[in-house]
């Protein structure tokens, strides 16, 4: 965010955040509660006895207040906005429920209860969220999604959940409503966006504690000084002791703290991800298991053909040649791929013969082939259904290739040709998944970031093991069932850990109710929405490592906001310690480091400073503070030498340069 | 030999003392607290009173164990000082008055060892042995108890039970302190240290004759510094011949100060099996103790005012024998350790050697701290270091494999709030006071760090005594003794209730996305946030204070 961008903003939120001066909302955070009775008393004292000086502390100290609710505000307007464009997609739909005798009735959709049936034809809306229970249809979810491509629903299996507020493109589906009016997806998602249901989050309020600490000891500090100054022969006006109190509290975290807190969200909204509460991001942050499902996730859906191995006595080019022809009508991608490692490897693109028949695979033969005019056949598939077709054993060098492949983790499929020759195996095609690009590098990074990664799959423990090995997780669970899945998340957590994990199924509901994240996909049952604590709108299971990223990120922004805002303290004492006590004891003008020109001018720097601060960084609070993915040590380093020793230097340099513009107004400088 | 070089030495040979006793006396004490085995009069003991030393206590119930027995302890106390009269050896002194008594046995209980009476010239033998000397053992073995606890509650997994507090109260007395103790004293016995049971009258140099008090002063003067009491037999304290003979047995009761402090970051590390932690928190607890011994050795060495520069240092309020040196090493110990003894008028210390007694005493007795008190005082400013450190790193924070969240930060919020609010509402009560301006001994800036050092003192259970002021009215031994109390206890329930909350937890496993807490970083931080809190809090007083004092005596001119 630029500074450019920044303004407008702030200025377009500046009605709501004087509305925020109400002190019943104040009350909630009481660092900007303290500053609001101290504004209101140097108001006072600003009436009862006028000066350019009392005004101008009044003035600035409900600055610093407006300023906190402007920030708050401006992270609200970014989601408020956010909220209008969905409420748009909820605009009011009538359903046609279906009676128990198959008769339809068309009710306005905020009567539907939980089990009506509703149908739902090409170009209406879906009135709510339900499951598909008859019918399949193609449905524009872009209301939610920002996903202009139409997604199939069907009845049956995990692509059954639709959402209220979404398009039917083309067919017929009837549809069983599973939310009410009021607690649709789409109204919790803009409660979300909104912030209206923000609760703060754990760990929120162990900082609000520390924070109110922090405000009482320096109020005590602050009262108990007036007699000190007393017996030292110069008492000090309330005006000054308030400015004091206000500039010692914390009030560059207390006035940014409830917006890192939205923007985090905010952050998750933007990559389409929904959280359910505050909760599960901070969690997010402390992960340290991820549970990953092998296929989408970690590796590309399908496997592919990676190797041709040929068997004794056949040329490269023949094998590659005859696997080509056995796939070229195959549509799978397993066959695609293979034309396209056999092109690669430098076949001619021709098509097949004349008069050659495709033989599809099926579950009897398990194999695919053609059958050419001259009377050859061309078969691929596995290594026993190849034995049977050709009528004896498989040679043993092909048997040896066939077990090597297996033994990688891959799957082999042997190419063979029968025909008025003889029959004979060719060779050997190797399948095998391949890891998405970048994959193993966000493992090393997310091992550098201390957490483990465990490769859920179905697959054998051997193939899972080859494939685990080559992204380089640290654990793997193959032949996994949802059951061995809940099993995996209990022993972690028992262990301390707390887990993340993505799901889409209904058997994967008790997983994602159990992990402390649990993202489920938006093509998902609503069972699995349900039980998650997030929501990805884009159902890319990769996104969990991002997630991560943020929670980390909005909890690192916390933690650097408050170093800044107490190592500021330093500056502050030593801008109005000496101001204060200069008249009874000269000697203490040499703590006066600053060269600030008069008492007055000091304390008001400070006060200015201690405002204009927190518009400093409320973009900062807004985009977080940057995150990499390092050792924590590392990481630490960093923003200590980053926010600890800035939060001492900076304000040195800001009330100096303040200063100079301060002590130009006649009655302080 | 010159001051300097001897001074650096007698620096020299107390660190390389400590440094060789650190390990063995770390990890017996470690042994001890962790040992399953009771000793056959143990047992008995145990028997008698009717404990079951198998029994694991919850928090709450250690903490209500140890507030009943201090609180029977001040009750004993206060008896045997106001009716000290009708004990044996009484050397026909009065009972004390009920103000005083009270202040005196708050004192002795909450380990700070305030006196607001002169010993010789008020107490018989059997109040200094039976009342003082029992309580020098028993409130040092509160503390170590309570600091105990605490690690047990980084320790524990889901138990909740943080240890048997009469187990570690015996364990405490009688195998670390009474040893030690007794060792203590036969080597100060050497050194011409008086153990009697009465006055004696000698001949002086010029023919007459004089009654030097005598007194148990060996026995009780060993406690008085291992168990960082800090309590004289005499009113003088270790500046006095026969507490503090000679330049051996003053740096003798100084390595008996940094004793057990010093070793139980050993204990600590070694408990929970990461010495590294423990030396970290040593690092931390010396790295302030150096600054502040560098600092107050400066400004007692170059003199500050023109008396002082031709004196050659400013010797006024030191005893010659022991020098600018030996007399800043003792005061730096003394009020880094909570244990309050003097061997020197700190009144009389420069203004920036008054001032950095008065520091060491404001960061909470960290540096190390009195016995105990000194590792959770230490261990509660790790807790809060992590809170903020750890949320930079991008976790919601954890030490030593425990979560901090609110129930934690709540309770340690409220510990590094109490002490300074005793502290500064104590000031400015007693500073608004009309009659406050009479009780002092100096007017001005001086008088004012009189009455800041006075509440600091008891607040932190410290003890010594800045000098000048008058604290024997009603309102400074009840609002002192109130400050002790609360200092002590409040401090002490929080501490155990945090060790509670820590065992309920079940422990998180060590990753690399954790903030390591063993490292030089995490030191460097931890000194910095108690610099930090301590200057936050206290910078106000400090400026009308020793500050004002020491710029217009010219220090930076």
């Amino acid at each position: 965010m630029t500074t450019s961008s920044l303004l407008p903003m702030l200025a377009a939120q500046l009605p709501q955040a004087l509305r925020k001066l109400d002190p019943r909302h104040l009350w909630r955070s009481p660092v900007m509660f303290v500053v609001w009775v101290g504004s209101l008393a140097t108001t006072v004292v600003a009436i009862a006895d006028p000066s350019v000086f009392a005004w101008f502390i009044a003035v600035w100290l409900w600055l610093t207040v407006v300023f906190g609710n402007l920030a708050e505000a401006v992270a609200e307007g970014r989601g408020k906005a956010q909220a209008d464009s969905l409420r748009a997609a909820r605009s009011d739909v009538s359903a046609r429920r279906l009676a128990a005798d198959g008769s339809e009735v068309v009710v306005p959709g905020t009567q539907l209860a939980v089990g009506d049936r509703v149908v739902v034809e090409a170009g209406e809306v879906v009135p709510g969220d339900g499951d598909v229970v008859e019918g399949v249809a193609s449905v524009d979810e872009s209301a939610i999604t920002g996903e202009s491509a139409p997604v199939i629903r069907e009845a049956g299996g995990d692509r059954s959940a639709v959402t209220g507020g979404t398009r039917v493109l083309s067919d017929r589906i009837v549809v069983q409503i599973t939310a009410a009016p009021g607690e649709t997806f789409l109204d919790r998602m803009i409660a979300l966006v909104e912030g209206a249901e923000r609760r703060r989050t754990p760990n929120e309020v162990a900082l609000s504690i520390l924070l109110t600490s922090l405000t009482i000891v320096f109020l005590i500090a602050v009262v108990t000084l007036a007699p000190m100054a007393e017996y030292a022969g110069a008492p000090q006006e309330p005006l000054v002791l308030v400015a004091l109190l206000v500039c010692l509290i914390p009030t560059t975290i207390g006035a940014l703290l409830s917006a890192i807190g939205i923007a985090g969200m905010d952050r998750l909204v933007r990559v389409n991800v929904l959280a359910m509460s505050g909760r599960a991001v901070e969690a997010a942050g402390d992960v340290s298991t991820l549970l990953l499902d092998k296929t989408g996730t970690i590796t590309y859906g399908n496997r592919r053909a990676s190797e041709l191995l040929t068997a004794p006595g056949v040329t490269d080019d023949e094998l590659r040649d005859v696997a080509r022809f056995t796939s070229l009508a195959d549509q799978t991608p397993e066959g695609r791929s293979i034309v396209d490692l056999a092109l690669e490897r430098g076949a001619d693109d021709s098509d097949l013969p004349d008069g050659a028949a495709f033989v599809e695979f099926t579950a009897q033969t398990r194999m695919s082939g053609v059958d050419l005019a001259d009377g050859r056949s061309l078969r691929k598939g596995a290594g026993s259904a190849v034995e049977a077709w050709l009528g004896t054993s498989l040679p043993a060098a092909v048997q040896v290739q066939v077990d090597e492949v297996s033994g990688a983790g891959g799957t082999p499929l042997v190419v063979a040709e029968s025909g008025p020759d003889g029959s004979r195996a060719l060779g050997v095609v190797h399948l095998k998944d391949v890891v998405k690009d970048g994959m193993v590098e966000r493992f090393v990074q997310l091992r550098a970031m201390g957490i483990r990664t465990v490769m859920v799959t179905g697959d054998n423990p051997r193939t899972a093991a080859a494939i685990g090995h080559e992204a380089g997780v640290d654990e793997v669970l193959a032949e996994a069932t949802p059951e061995d899945k809940l099993a995996l998340i209990r022993k972690e957590q028992a262990g301390g850990r707390l887990v993340a994990m993505t799901g889409d199924g209904t058997n994967d509901a008790p997983a994602l109710a159990a992990a402390d994240v649990g993202v489920a996909m938006n093509s998902g049952t609503s069972a699995a929405k349900e039980a998650g604590n997030m929501v990805d709108l884009d159902s890319d299971p990769t996104k969990l490592i991002d997630v991560v990223a943020i929670g980390k990120q909005l909890l690192i922004t916390r933690g650097a906001l408050t170093t800044f805002s107490i190592a500021n303290d330093v500056a502050k004492y030593f801008a109005i310690l000496p101001a204060m006590f200069l008249a009874a004891y000269p000697a203490l003008d040499s703590l006066n480091v600053m060269r600030l020109s008069t008492p007055e001018s000091a304390i008001a720097s400070a006060v200015v400073f201690n405002a204009l601060v927190i518009v400093a960084l409320i973009p900062i609070a807004l985009r977080g503070v940057k995150y990499r993915p390092l050792s924590a040590e590392a990481l630490l380093r960093r923003n200590v030498l980053v926010y600890g020793l800035g939060g001492l230097v900076v304000p040195f340099v800001g009330i100096k340069l303040i200063d100079v513009f301060v002590s130009m107004i006649p009655g302080i400088g | 030999m010159n001051d300097t070089l001897s001074g650096l030495l007698t620096i020299a040979a107390l660190a390389g003392l400590l440094a060789l006793v650190w390990a063995p006396l770390g990890d017996y004490m470690a042994r001890v607290m962790t040992g399953t085995r009771h000793a056959r009069p143990e047992r008995a003991l145990y028997r008698l009173v009717g404990v079951d030393p198998e029994a694991q206590q919850s928090a709450r119930s250690y903490a209500t164990s140890v507030l009943a027995f201090s609180a029977v302890g001040i009750v004993l106390l206060v008896a045997i000082l106001m009716g000290q009269q009708h004990l044996p050896f009484s050397r026909d002194l009065p009972g004390m008055p009920w103000d005083m008594a009270v202040n005196t046995a708050v004192s002795f209980v909450t380990n700070t060892n305030w006196q607001s009476y002169a010993g010789e010239s008020t107490l018989g033998f059997t109040a200094q042995m039976a009342g003082l000397a029992v309580q020098n053992f028993l409130s040092a073995a509160v503390g170590i108890c309570v600091a105990v606890a605490l690690v047990r509650g980084f320790l524990a997994s889901r138990s909740g039970t943080i240890g048997n507090f009469w187990v570690d109260l015996v364990r405490v007395t009688g195998r670390i302190l009474l040893p030690v103790a007794v060792v203590g004293a036969v080597l100060l016995l050497t050194q011409g240290v008086v153990q009697s049971f009465a006055d004696q009258t000698i001949t002086t140099v010029t023919g007459g004759s004089q009654v030097v008090p005598g007194g148990p002063v060996a026995s009780q003067e060993a406690i008085k510094q291992l168990g960082t009491n800090g309590g004289g037999f005499f009113n003088a304290n270790s500046a006095h011949p026969l507490e503090n003979p000679t330049p051996f047995a003053n740096l003798l009761q100084i390595f008996l100060m940094l004793l057990v402090p010093v070793a139980l970051t050993r204990t600590f590390g070694t408990m929970i099996g990461s010495r590294r932690q423990g030396l970290t928190i040593l690092g931390a607890m010396a790295a302030l103790f150096t600054a502040s011994l560098a600092v107050a050795t400066w400004a007692e060495t170059t003199g500050q005012g023109a008396a002082a520069r031709a004196a050659g240092a400013a010797m006024e309020g030191k005893e010659t024998q022991f020098g600018a040196w030996g007399s800043i090493l003792f005061s730096t110990a003394t009020t880094s350790t909570s244990t309050g003894a003097v061997n020197a008028s700190h009144d009389s210390l420069t203004a920036t050697g008054g001032g950095a007694a008065l520091v060491n005493m404001m960061l909470g007795e960290v540096s190390p701290g009195g016995v105990g008190s000194g590792l959770y005082g230490m261990l509660v400013m790790a807790v809060v270091t992590v809170f903020v450190a750890g949320l930079m790193v991008g976790r919601t924070p954890e030490l030593l494999g425990k979560k901090i969240g609110r129930p934690e930060i709540t309770r340690v919020a409220l510990y590094t709030l109490s002490v300074p609010a005793i502290v500064l509402v104590g000031i400015g009560v007693a500073i608004a006071l009309p009659a406050t301006n009479d009780a002092l001994g100096n007017s001005g800036v001086h008088g004012f760090s009189e009455v800041v050092y006075a509440f600091t003192s008891a607040a932190n259970n410290n003890g010594s005594a800045f000098g000048g002021i008058t604290v024997t009215s009603t309102f400074f031994q009840v609002a002192l003794a109130v400050a002790m109390l609360l200092g002590r206890f409040v401090t002490i329930a929080l501490v155990l209730s945090l060790a509670g909350s820590l065992a309920r937890q079940r422990p998180v496993p060590t990753t690399a996305g954790t903030l390591p807490t063993h490292t030089v970083l995490f030191g460097s931080l931890l000194v910095w946030v108690v610099l930090l809190v301590t200057g936050l809090t206290y910078l106000p007083s400090l400026a009308l204070g020793p500050i004002a004092e020491a710029l217009t005596n010219g220090v930076i001119s």
